[in-house]
């Protein structure tokens, strides 16, 4: 259906590199929210020493340069030595110089995106509630499926909706974990970098960008718009 | 069903430290200010609240005992709560909501049983609406549904009626007199208006400053004048003896006479209770004739008490059945009112509560 637009106004390599990007936004928004459900439960349903510390490594990628995230994840799941060799010897899992690296660096670096707007909504839930599906005979995980998750269900979609955002602008952690492959992980911020490398590519670098504010702007929107939903109700 | 229940537990400067127990359960109702520690009391007997010390046993199980380390977890003591705040669930319709608790028992009720209290309740054409759109009484009838159907041994009532105005209070209490009725629930009933305890009610826990003040039957409690609860002029277990049809009236028995009231739509034999405000009550040292008042009892004055202001409490024993006239301390002292000494009682006003 947008195939045909798309063809008309980008060239081939930018409509790549535009489906390449929403593609690894995608998977790295949802390999991620599992994880940052069970994490943000734990920060906030629990109690437990060092909770600052993981509250803070959680929150790491918000302020490491994201270079030093995709170099950290070129050394962990390198296949020449490490997590990296074991899953590419056994399994045949190999992260590097592939799209699902660039997924992986992107779920990690907005996985704070998430953590924060669950955390959010799960800390703003009535407690009240929680007592009452306990007196009608609802265990924990009862609770958490129909009750709290529900309920979180608004910011769970915001927060999703920012990751995805975020994902899209991620640069520094893909070049320098999973490098800058045409078709394999050549996303539209480092399709901006090549251009820029090439004498005479700037036109090609502000088509690129204008792509980019777009589709920034059109995911910002409707994060705030889901958010003021779920304030009104 | 019985209920013994002893809590030690501290909340900053505010300290618990009550036990009470209840043999034959019908409605007991914990009766005292906001503040004194209801809440916190059913809170425990829920399981919700976890106090520092302390044991309850409902009929024969035991939900909590700090000694032996014994705590029942809120789902597992089947004791059904309606919360003063409703807290119906945003995101589930209510027949959602109404089927919360009713999916998660074992002890399911019928369709039919469901249809009944829907019925009972006046939830039919509420079903399809979210909690949102309901007005406060709404509210509070489809979190007893909601509990209700929980099939639960036992049922709190947090204050439900607190947070509504006179007309939805009014409203709702109904409602609650036809479950005592129909049901026969035992049921944990939070209040601080003594005329709603007067017409629920069948026993009374006065709890003051998270103590056990006093505690008793209704139609004993009320008629206390000792200033451990709001007095009231009577609380009569009464039966329908009559219907005086061509007059308007229905004639009531209860222990120590007869009373003449408007006509009430109950069967003759049916038990209702009767209340009388203070108020209401008159005395006079000879028997009045030609009087207005339909009813006049006689009576020994077996206590006084004078309160604060120019009023004296008199307590009656008329037959088994205590009344208390409010009077003035004047008043009182120009009949020479003492222990012993023989009055009639006119009664102004009686209200009767017939639920239907």
């Amino acid at each position: 259906m947008l195939s045909p637009v798309m063809t008309a106004v980008l060239t081939p390599a930018e409509s790549q590199a535009l489906l390449l990007s929403l593609r690894i936004a995608l998977v790295a928004v949802f390999a991620a929210l599992p994880f940052a459900v069970a994490m943000a439960l734990l920060l906030t349903r629990t109690r437990f020493p060092g909770k600052i510390v993981v509250d803070g490594i959680v929150h790491l990628p918000l302020v490491l340069p994201p270079v030093a995230i995709g170099f950290l994840l070129l050394t962990i799941f390198g296949t020449r030595a490490g997590l990296g060799a074991w899953l590419f010897q056994t399994f045949g899992i190999r992260f590097v110089f592939s799209w699902t690296g660039a997924a992986l660096a992107s779920a990690l670096i907005t996985f704070p995106f998430q953590v924060r707007a669950i955390r959010i909504a799960l800390e703003g839930a009535d407690l009240g509630l929680d007592e009452a599906a306990r007196t009608l005979g609802a265990g924990w995980l009862d609770r958490l499926v129909n009750v709290a998750l529900p309920l979180a269900f608004p910011g769970i979609v915001a927060g999703m909706i920012t990751a995805f955002a975020a994902s899209l602008g991620e640069f520094g952690a893909i070049i320098t974990f999973v490098s800058n492959i045409p078709g394999e992980t050549r996303t539209l911020p480092l399709a901006i970098y090549t251009a820029l490398q090439a004498p005479g590519g700037e036109a090609e670098a502000a088509r690129l960008s204008l792509i980019s504010i777009v589709l920034a702007l059109i995911f910002m929107t409707l994060a705030e718009f889901v958010q003021r939903r779920m304030r009104r109700s | 069903m019985s209920i013994a229940v002893a809590l030690r537990h501290s909340f900053g400067t505010f300290a618990l430290d009550g036990a009470f127990k209840i043999e034959r359960l019908g409605v007991t109702a914990l009766f005292g200010a906001s503040g004194a520690g209801k809440t916190s009391v059913i809170n425990a007997i829920a399981g919700l609240l976890r106090p520092r010390e302390g044991r309850i046993v409902i009929e024969d199980r035991v939900v909590l005992d700090t000694d032996a380390g014994v705590f029942m977890l809120p789902q597992q003591r089947r004791i059904g709560y309606v919360f003063q705040d409703a807290r119906l669930f945003p995101h589930m319709s209510v027949a959602d909501n109404l089927r919360f608790g009713w999916r998660r028992t074992p002890n399911r009720m019928s369709e039919d049983g469901i249809a009944h209290i829907v019925d009972l309740l006046g939830l039919g054409h509420l079903l399809e609406r979210a909690p949102n759109a309901l007005s406060g009484g709404e509210k509070s009838r489809v979190a007893l549904g909601r509990a209700l159907l929980s099939a639960p041994d036992l049922l709190l009532l947090g204050e439900p009626l607190a947070a509504l105005d006179a007309a939805r209070r009014s409203e709702i209490l109904p409602y609650l007199g036809h479950l005592r009725d129909e049901t026969r629930l035992p049921m944990v009933y939070v209040s601080h208006v003594v005329d709603e305890v007067a017409r629920l009610a069948d026993e009374i826990v006065v709890i003051r400053e998270g103590r056990v003040e006093a505690q008793g039957p209704v139609f004993d409690l009320l008629t206390k004048i000792d200033g451990s609860i709001p007095t009231l002029g009577a609380v009569l277990d009464a039966r329908v003896d009559a219907h005086r049809e061509g007059e308007g009236l229905s004639v009531l028995t209860f222990d120590g006479g007869r009373l003449i009231v408007s006509q009430i739509m109950r069967d003759v034999g049916r038990r209702v209770r009767a209340r009388i405000r203070a108020e209401d009550i008159l005395l006079a040292c000879e028997e009045p004739r030609a009087i207005s008042a339909n009813n006049v009892l006689p009576a020994i004055v077996s206590a006084l008490r004078t309160g604060e202001g120019a009023q004296t409490d008199v307590q009656l024993a008329c037959g088994a059945t205590k009344f208390v006239a409010r009077i003035t301390q004047a008043s009182a002292a120009r009949l020479a009112l003492a222990p012993g000494v023989r009055v009639f009682a006119i009664i102004k006003s009686v209200i009767v509560d017939s639920s239907n």
